[in-house]
């Protein structure tokens, strides 16, 4: 059964309002009603965070700290200097790749500090997932800006993010070398990081890096005790006799580095494909490869002195 | 066009309710029919509860008898702790593979089939990406008994998928589910006096609130949206964070032999399953684009989620558990439904 029509809505004569307000139509009192507004965009949502650690993992509050920590490090005593750092582009996304040293790599955060001291740009360093598994070290790693090396990490940051991302395509083999064999470059991986730069649309910038060498050489390692505690080599380095069992596993020698940014690397191929082809990959691996191999024989060449440059 | 006839799995379980509740209200769904093992354990208007074992084995003549075109599988076990495992395989794996036979039996009138999985699925390792997008494969095999399970459970869905071409088949994976009501593993670790930690990690996790999955089911169902969707809210969380946001400290494990250190929290009533300690040490991120991109719009972020638990949980600690239990009743919900007595008008409200 229909009900009859609800009776009209009295009107507003008989209010103590000025005109203005009975003639300004808002959504309570008229009586034709008010067009509904198109529905609008909502505001962003409600977001209680109580620390600043973004999606990365990263904390610009500890970065900053770290900074501060690091600067007389790289300033004082590794006494780092940059060659050729118009070659980084100033926006947009890129693929740093350098060469990789020093039984505790210090290679990775002289060229992080660098690059965002000198360019303010972010780097964001991929790293092995090994970095992730020990305790208190991958917490701090993580908010200082490393990433685990996950080909999806480095194809969000380039492609989707514009950021600038630094790998080492030698791995642990580089940091594994002994003493004798450094500035040798190991093999590339297997081309991997030029996928990912061909995938994302982006360059590669090679950068060449001495110094890192003599910082923390190794002089003898154990496979045998390496494979026992999981580790990817086991040293002895020069640092062990200079500073001791202890402190020698965190303290580097005054090594002078001399970094050099090499002419950047383009692709002419479209970007987000599945496959690309094996051979160019391992082409183009090996040429950067090879820039990188021939400009650390140039630096060493013209090099005086380990500790003076 | 008449409405349509939705069927329910796992109506006693939380979502199913919920989701009950919700499509009741739904001029444009005129057969909700819920099976559950337990009786329903909300209350309900017009929904019929069928009660079955735990494999459904009498799926395939409801699915008949009553003309179901849609059907929502939300009976899926994602909390180990709460049976013993064969059962849970028993429900989740057992009981898929009978539903989709059901839905595939010749002249089945299924059209649309949601089903709620997890990023359970996804696993925590120390080689994941940050973000799993609805295509990334797991790093390593499931090692642990709920993600086998939802594993089998997802290859019957896409086996379906692939045999049905004609249905909308809709795989929801929905991360870590936080809200004023849930009770899962996580919500009670945070209700501890010290939140239970791993020593030396700090994993990122992210939340959705139990809103915003009742609301993402609804959507899929009245968008007849089909594929796979990550359900998470925004942004990833440090384990510490969220504990601050509960206002507590965490109380660290040790970093080896962690499922030995946990033992002893069963005895509070907070057993804390292997994929859940996966989660406390590695984290795990899923990427929620392409359910927005459809149109879904969230109305909590991970740290909202969070938030809206602990306010909840305030005002229960002080006040106490202030809403009734509901008690099914089957005669009085069978007179209620179908006694000519019951006066009904228009609406059929009685």
């Amino acid at each position: 059964m229909a009900l009859p029509p609800d009776p009209p809505p009295e009107s507003f004569v008989a209010s103590r309002e000025s005109i203005d307000d009975i003639l300004t139509p808002t959504v309570e009192r008229s009586l034709v009603p008010v067009p509904s507004e198109p529905e609008p965009e909502p505001g962003p949502l409600d977001d209680p965070r109580r620390s600043d650690v973004d999606e990365w993992g990263r904390s610009e509050h500890m970065r900053e700290l770290a900074r501060r920590i690091y600067e007389p490090l790289y300033s004082k005593w590794f006494r780092a200097e940059w060659e050729g750092l118009e070659n980084i582009p100033t926006e947009g996304g890129a693929l740093l790749v350098a060469n990789h040293a020093a039984a505790l790599p210090s290679d990775a955060p002289v060229i992080m500090h660098g690059i965002e001291t000198e360019l303010h740009r972010p780097v964001y360093g991929l790293a092995d997932q090994l970095f992730r598994t020990v305790p208190v070290v991958n917490v701090f790693w993580s908010r200082l800006g490393g990433v685990v090396g996950h080909p999806d990490n480095a194809y969000r940051l380039l492609r989707e993010q514009d950021q600038l991302v630094l790998v080492f395509p030698e791995g642990s083999k580089g940091p594994g070398k002994t003493v004798n064999q450094r500035y040798q470059l190991r093999r590339f991986g297997r081309g991997g990081f030029v996928e990912i730069a061909m995938r994302a649309g982006v360059p590669i910038v090679p950068i060449a890096v001495v110094g890192a060498e003599e910082s923390m050489p190794i002089l003898w390692k154990s496979n045998t005790i390496a494979k026992a505690l999981g580790m990817p080599y086991f040293p002895v380095t020069a640092n062990h006799v200079v500073f001791g069992p202890l402190l020698g596993n965190i303290a580097y020698l005054p090594a002078k580095f001399k970094l050099k940014v090499l002419d950047p690397v383009y692709f002419d191929v479209p970007a987000d494909q599945d496959r690309y082809s094996r051979s160019r990959v391992m082409d183009e691996s090996e040429s950067i490869r090879t820039r990188i191999q021939d400009a650390l024989y140039d630096m060493v060449r013209e090099r005086r002195s380990v500790w003076f440059g | 066009m008449s409405g349509r006839r939705v069927l329910i799995t796992g109506l006693a379980s939380f979502w199913g309710g919920l989701v009950a509740q919700a499509l009741e209200d739904d001029p444009g769904v005129d057969v909700i029919i819920g099976l559950d093992t337990r009786e329903p354990s909300v209350e309900l208007e017009r929904t019929e509860y069928v009660r079955t074992d735990e494999n459904y084995s009498i799926l395939a003549r409801i699915v008949r008898a009553a003309q179901i075109d849609t059907i929502v599988h939300t009976f899926l076990i994602v909390d180990s702790t709460s049976m013993r495992p064969k059962t849970m395989h028993e429900i989740n794996v057992i009981g898929t593979m009978n539903l989709f036979a059901a839905a595939s039996a010749p002249g089945s009138t299924v059209r649309d089939v949601v089903v709620k999985s997890s990023s359970y699925v996804y696993g925590a390792s120390k080689a994941d990406p940050q973000w799993f997008t609805e295509e990334s494969p797991r790093s390593f095999p499931p090692r642990t008994r709920v993600e086998q399970s939802l594993e089998g459970v997802e290859g019957y869905v896409r086996d379906f998928a692939e045999d049905n071409p004609h249905v909308n088949v809709t795989l929801l994976r929905f991360s870590n589910v936080l809200g004023p009501d849930i009770v899962t593993p996580i919500s009670r670790a945070l209700e501890l006096p010290m939140v239970p930690s791993i020593f030396g990690f700090d994993p990122r996790v992210q939340f959705v609130h139990e809103d915003d999955v009742v609301r993402s089911i609804l959507f899929v169902l009245h968008r007849h949206l089909p594929g796979i969707y990550n359900v998470a809210g925004d942004g990833l969380l440090p384990w510490t964070e969220v504990a601050r946001i509960c206002g507590k400290v965490t109380a660290p494990m040790p970093p080896v032999f962690t499922g030995m250190a946990s033992k002893p929290l069963r005895r509070v009533g907070v057993p804390l399953p292997d994929e859940l300690l996966d989660l406390l040490r590695y984290g795990r991120g899923i990427d929620n684009r392409r359910l927005k991109a459809a149109g879904f719009r969230y109305e909590y972020t991970s740290a909202g989620a969070v938030e809206a638990f602990v306010e909840a949980l305030r005002l229960r600690n002080t006040l106490g558990d202030s809403t009734p239990a509901y008690h099914y009743e089957r005669d009085v919900e069978q007179f209620f439904r179908h006694s000519p007595a019951v006066v009904r008008d228009a609406n059929g409200e009685h």
